[in-house]
């Protein structure tokens, strides 16, 4: 009978990409950690849908790659893996591969057979990640090839059937085994009723009988043990060749499992596909990233232009030149220094002055070498923000649909670069912004309307260079941050005190405030256990600073500042008591010198300082760090204005020196943490400074005065 | 020719099974899962139960446990759509009371030859 398959082609192809829409919201409702149940059964039961389906009607490439998906859901439905996020958005991108197939498939088109092989890899380094997971690539596509093992075949064969006596109660009857079996060849059957119970005794559901049958014609094992594979453990069985001579090769078919397994996906191909991951991960042009960067595979490899190396070599190569022109300058200075020790007079005054001259050109030359070249390399490491923005257009399509509200999401700046590290580290609380934006921020048509807004919200993504620094902006066409209901909210959770006077934006910048959220029911969008205030701390361990403006009935805009790198900083380099300090320029909003006028001593609080309209605590450096301080009055001291959680803070030091480039070396691994410092540097001249953590500054100073420590 | 109850969530797969069943001249009850099935079980009388194991609501192992307590389906032939290969998972089936199994992918002619070893 010959059916045309076609036909069903468009209900399987409507109910996969149902089945992936299931699989993509649920995944996105899926918490990271111990995982729901139910949410990962249904996602299962979806991807199972479509790998049975696929293979049923053709489409292997689909079942194979739903198979090693399923295997991953598998293992987090019974608890033998734990959910991560890499899983998680693994799981995403390859429902997106899994749709391209699909579609593929649907159209005729031809598949990236590149982008499949890449996620195969992913997906089969997580499954790899875990030691006892071999099961996971042996059972892979074990349901789609079944290669029997070459059975024998025999003229004739015995048959010894013994049947427990429940064998009738699944519905399997030896009659109708007997009748396949008569299909295959000739078959005698003799009946064995010993067991027969007395009529009395005669459990009608039983099965007393057993029998020996003979079987001939060519028929082989395989065939045999077919018709009886279901009731292979609900009999006693041997099958027996009566041709004596293929005695040797025969199986006992007692034995259950004979049949071997082959596996789709070898293992040759596995290992093959495998050490691609780094690459794929670190890949830094493609448009779409078919893999999030990971800490798992952070000491991994980096895929790095050839530009950028051709322009590393090339730098190298001008450092040679200034170093060959210094060695002469060097040994120039030897010459004539032995002429000065030989007392012989050449006129070696004007030489020297020569000499100088040109020392003093080969050190800029090598100061300028040095900077190209720590570009160049740092370049290495740098890759498009793309990687992350990437990750925006399906979080923010399928938010909207969750939510009832139509988003459009502009993304600009794609091509930023952005150091390796801090682009890993950075994904998460983007994702958190643009899902708290998309639940808090743009409001629901309805209500949009009615402001008289247009219907469509907008959250625009954007990100650009700026002096040294990346600027990421999210920036959301909402309701803005409702002051009041922040205020009482803060109040609410001792965050701040009834009587506290705060600045519009001081009351915007409490939502990064530990333990603050104004959403009265966590929603399971932006309400994922991290609040602001992780945001806010990964953002600062970055080295980086995000603020955020609003205004009520308009939306808001956060703004990222990141550094380019974690090695390097830029950095302003102080003086307080007898030591240098490194103040992060990414901090600093200006330096000035103070005019008393300007100084205010508000009771019960520190000096606030006049600067311009705004009114900014001023904190000694001096004090914070204990050190004597016999200046009250401050006027024309030297004032460093900072900027913490979005409102600027003066601080007091003894002197400003040069600004300069250092190389940040971390205090907690070669000393301890210190409030305070964010790390420490070697300068020129040897000495060490330490960096300053302007955010611990403030705290630091903010205890000292609790305690009485500091007088106000 | 036989009455059978075909359960599967899947639009398509059960459209095929269907298809090809009454193709073959049997009558065909088409339910989508295990608790639409059972319904329709009580309802009417079936030769024969092809039933997909992984569904919404009632799962085709769950099913079969639930047929089998009934009295008029304890002997009633019940196969079970597997996309697993393992014993472990076909004998999942086979304890809840299923007669056998058929290994998805399947084609037209291997259901049709796997019905018929039950049909006789």
């Amino acid at each position: 009978m010959s059916i045309d398959m076609s036909q069903f082609h468009e209900a399987f192809f409507e109910e996969s990409f149902e089945g992936l829409e299931i699989m993509e919201s649920e995944l996105l409702t899926l918490d990271v950690g111990e995982g729901d149940e139910e949410i990962i059964n249904t996602i299962f039961r979806a991807a199972h849908s479509i790998k049975g389906g696929a293979g049923t009607f053709g489409f292997m490439n689909v079942s194979e790659f739903t198979h090693v998906m399923e295997t991953l859901l598998d293992e987090m439905r019974d608890g033998s893996r734990e959910v991560t996020q890499f899983a998680v958005d693994s799981l995403l991108e390859s429902v997106d591969v899994l749709r391209t197939m699909l579609e593929s498939a649907r159209d005729n088109t031809e598949v990236d057979e590149d982008m499949v092989a890449a996620r195969y890899a992913v997906l089969n380094g997580i499954l790899k990640d875990k030691s006892s997971d071999s099961s996971a690539k042996e059972d892979a596509g074990a349901s789609l090839v079944e290669a029997s093992v070459d059975k024998p075949i025999a003229e004739g064969w015995q048959i010894s059937f013994i049947p427990h006596t429940d064998l009738l109660m699944a519905g399997n009857d030896p009659v109708r085994m007997f009748r396949a079996l008569s299909e295959l060849g000739e078959l005698s059957a003799k009946v064995d009723y010993s067991n027969l119970q007395p009529f009395t005794e005669l459990a009608p559901e039983d099965l007393y009988l057993s029998w020996l049958l003979t079987l001939t014609g060519g028929v082989s094992q395989a065939d045999i043990e077919e018709v009886f594979e279901w009731v292979e453990d609900d009999c006693d069985l041997t099958i027996t060749p009566l041709d004596v001579s293929v005695q040797n090769e025969q199986a006992s078919v007692a034995e259950p499992d004979t049949i071997v397994r082959e596996p789709v996906i070898s293992n040759e191909s596995v290992k093959e596909e495998v050490p691609e991951i780094s690459v794929v991960d670190n890949a830094p042009v493609t448009k779409k990233p078919a893999v999030k960067p990971k800490k798992a595979t952070e000491s991994a490899s980096i895929r790095v232009g050839i530009d950028k190396v051709d322009e590393i070599i090339n730098l190298v190569g001008e450092l040679v030149i200034t170093q060959s022109m210094l060695d002469q300058v060097g040994e120039d200075l030897e010459a004539n220094a032995e002429a000065v020790s030989a007392n012989v007079d050449s006129g070696s005054q004007k030489t020297n002055a020569d000499i100088l001259l040109r020392l003093s050109k080969g050190l800029a030359q090598l100061e300028r070498n040095t900077r190209e070249l720590q570009d160049g390399v740092m370049r290495i490491r740098m890759l498009p923000i793309s990687f992350v923005f990437s990750r925006m257009p399906r979080l923010v399509h399928d938010l909207s649909s969750k939510l009832n509200k139509k988003i459009e999401l502009l993304v600009s700046g794609e091509e930023t670069e952005l150091d390796k590290t801090v682009m890993e580290n950075i994904g998460d609380p983007l994702v958190h912004l643009v899902r708290n934006a998309l639940d808090h921020g743009i409001e629901t048509p309805d209500i949009r309307l009615a402001a008289g807004k247009p219907e469509v919200g907008t959250l625009s993504l954007n990100a650009y260079h700026q002096g040294g620094n990346v600027i990421i902006e999210i920036k959301d066409d909402g309701a803005g941050i409702n002051k009041a209901k922040v205020r009482t909210k803060a109040i609410e959770k001792g965050v701040i005190s009834e009587t506290d006077y705060l600045t519009d934006d001081e009351i915007n910048h409490l939502i990064f405030a530990p333990g603050f959220s104004t959403a009265e029911v966590v929603s399971d969008v932006s309400g994922r256990g991290v609040g602001m205030d992780v945001v806010k701390t990964s953002i600062n361990k970055l080295g980086g600073r995000v603020v955020v403006e609003s205004e009520e009935g308009k939306g808001s805009v956060f703004t990222i500042r990141l550094p380019l790198t974690l090695a390097i900083l830029d950095g302003q380099l102080v003086t307080v008591g007898s030591e240098s300090y490194v103040i992060p320029l990414i901090a600093i909003i200006e330096s000035l010198q103070i005019d008393r006028a300007q100084i205010n001593a508000v009771a019960g609080k520190a000096e606030v300082y006049k600067l311009r309209d705004e009114y900014i605590p001023i904190i000694r450096a001096r004090a914070v760090f204990g050190l004597e301080d016999k200046k009250t009055d401050l006027h024309e001291s030297l004032m460093v204005i900072v900027e913490v959680d979005g409102a600027p803070v003066g601080i007091i030091v003894d002197d400003l020196q040069g600004q300069q480039q250092v190389v940040i070396k971390s205090l907690e691994t070669n000393y301890r943490k210190v409030e305070t410092m964010s790390g420490a540097t070697i300068l020129g001249d040897g000495t060490v400074a330490l960096i300053w953590d302007v955010n611990g500054m403030v705290n630091v100073h903010k205890k000292k005065l609790n305690n009485g420590v500091i007088k106000a | 020719m036989a009455r059978i109850l075909v359960v599967d969530d899947s639009a398509s797969m059960r459209q095929m099974v269907a298809f090809t069943l009454k193709g073959a001249g049997h009558t065909v009850v088409e339910t989508s899962d295990g608790v639409e099935a059972l319904a329709s079980a009580k309802s009417g009388s079936f030769d024969l139960v092809i039933t997909d194991v992984n569904m919404p609501n009632m799962d085709g192992i769950t099913l079969t446990r639930e047929l089998r307590a009934l009295p008029n389906y304890r002997f009633t032939p019940i196969l079970t759509l597997t996309t697993e290969s393992s014993a472990e998972k076909k004998m999942a089936g086979k304890q809840a009371g299923a007669t056998g199994w058929l290994v998805k992918p399947f084609n037209p002619d291997q259901l049709l030859a796997t019905a018929k070893k039950v049909l006789g």
